[in-house]
């Protein structure tokens, strides 16, 4: 049996598309850990990001910073908040927050910084408001990488959620962690592959919320 | 056990390793795999810098690539390499040239046509070009590459765990849990963190020294900077 076939068994089993353990249920619980991961980052990661960026101080500790939270290594947290903590959604938030803050704080701050400075000063220069040349000028250009960082976030975050399960958290780690301990290797790559699928989803997801929102002079290509 | 950290160093014995046995399994596990990555990187992100039409279909397969969960790509891959090291090396390996692929590439397309140019008219055919104008120009771009590989690189072995006692420092998590000793979780942590930073701060040092002419500290730059800037290296770890 190789791994085409476990997929096909799996998707095809009618006992998978419902109830409490249901892939429509798992799925659902998967988005809404991300979901809510990744609420709780942006808004710890972008506003700092956007501050320190438009000032352009404070680079360096934020490096200093991105550096350690990224040498801790996710899976190793979630462990310890778990046995910490116990069993809940806070032990699962901190170690899936800590991953995802960095890639969004560093994008912001460069993406900020890296607005070329001309209409910036041209705006200054017409007397808009600090708030004004953050939000007027510099997002819209900054906007394609800010939301890089925040699509590198996401992924991570859906990738990670998945090894959540071993903590006792729904999603669909379920399938992979439960089938590995009942040796049902149709379960484990039924949950591999809806995995990768909903990763590749949010990438699809951020290319075309960038298509909508990012505007059409700024985009590369 | 006595105190808050009694037994931090009390491995148990199931996990066949002693603490620097553990250390060395886990740094084998992460670095041979970006070592692998960086050698299949080199001459792919050549290629991509020679013929230009490559780089998009490659930069898409790699930003799809670099998506699948670890957990998923560890389990996926049982058919083919059994229980073994390789099972996590593989992933491990992916990941990194998916990191190295577009570092290298925009490193190496950073030279200026001038120096190129000169390099040309003093004589240097393309191999050696490539290789004393080129390639040290990029370094800082794909040392920026490394870091982020190698730091993921490590982190990500603990989830070996999860697939059979593939984790190295990773399995004190699962035995955390099994014993019941907070502790080893500590230690798995920390150790695992000190060991990401203390190669980070290595390749920093291995970049300062292999690239002289660059300002060694104060690396800051006004915000009109003229000239190349080093190419930012995908933020990404998982």
């Amino acid at each position: 049996m190789n791994v085409l076939g476990f997929v096909s068994d799996f998707f095809g089993d009618s006992a998978h598309w419902h109830g409490y353990d249901g892939i429509p249920h798992r799925l659902l619980e998967h988005v809404q850990y991300s979901l809510l991961a990744l609420a709780l980052a942006a808004a710890i990661g972008l506003p700092v990001g956007l501050v320190t960026g438009h000032t352009g101080r404070g680079g360096n500790a934020l490096a200093l910073l991105a550096t350690a939270a990224r040498a801790l290594p996710s899976f190793g947290l979630l462990v310890l908040m778990a046995v910490l903590l116990g069993i809940g959604l806070v032990p699962v938030m901190i170690p899936l927050v800590v991953l995802a803050v960095p890639p969004i704080l560093v994008t912001t701050y460069e993406a900020v910084r890296s607005v070329d400075p001309s209409p910036v000063d041209a705006a200054r220069g017409m007397g808009m408001r600090e708030t004004r040349i953050l939000f007027q000028v510099e997002m819209p250009v900054a906007l394609p990488l800010i939301l890089s960082g925040l699509r590198s976030a996401a992924v991570q975050i859906v990738s990670t959620a998945t090894i959540a399960a071993y903590v006792s958290l729904g999603g669909l780690g379920r399938y992979i962690v439960d089938g590995l301990y009942q040796r049902d290797y149709e379960k484990v790559v039924g949950g591999a592959t809806l995995v990768a699928v909903l990763a590749l989803v949010t990438l699809a997801v951020f290319w075309a919320v960038g298509r909508l929102v990012v505007s059409p002079g700024v985009r590369r290509h | 056990m006595n105190g808050a950290l009694g037994g931090f160093f009390d491995i148990p014995s199931d996990l066949q390793h002693s603490y620097p046995g553990l250390i060395g399994l886990h740094l084998r596990e992460a670095l041979l795999p970006v070592l692998a990555g960086l050698l299949l990187a080199l001459p792919l992100a050549q290629l991509c810098v020679r013929l230009r039409r490559l780089y998009p279909p490659v930069l898409a397969v790699t930003t799809v690539l670099y998506a699948i969960p670890s957990l998923a790509f560890f389990v996926v891959l049982i058919d083919y390499t059994g229980q073994t090291e390789l099972r996590v090396m593989i992933p491990l390996a992916v990941y990194s040239l998916v990191v190295l692929v577009p570092a290298i590439v925009d490193g190496v397309r950073s030279v200026p046509e001038e120096t190129l140019a000169a390099a040309t008219a003093m004589g240097f055919g393309p191999v050696r070009r490539y290789l004393q104008v080129q390639l040290p120009i990029a370094v800082p771009a794909i040392v920026a590459g490394l870091r982020v590989a190698t730091v993921s690189s490590i982190s990500l072995v603990s989830v070996g765990a999860l697939i059979g006692n593939q984790g190295a420092l990773g399995n004190l998590l699962a035995a955390a849990q099994k014993y019941d000793r907070p502790v080893l979780a500590v230690n798995s942590v920390l150790t695992t963190a000190v060991l990401a930073i203390l190669c980070d701060a290595l390749l920093v040092l291995a970049r300062v020294l292999l690239t002289p002419w660059m300002p060694a500290a104060g690396r800051r730059r006004p915000r009109q900077a003229a000239g190349p800037e080093p190419a930012r290296p995908r933020e990404a770890t998982r």
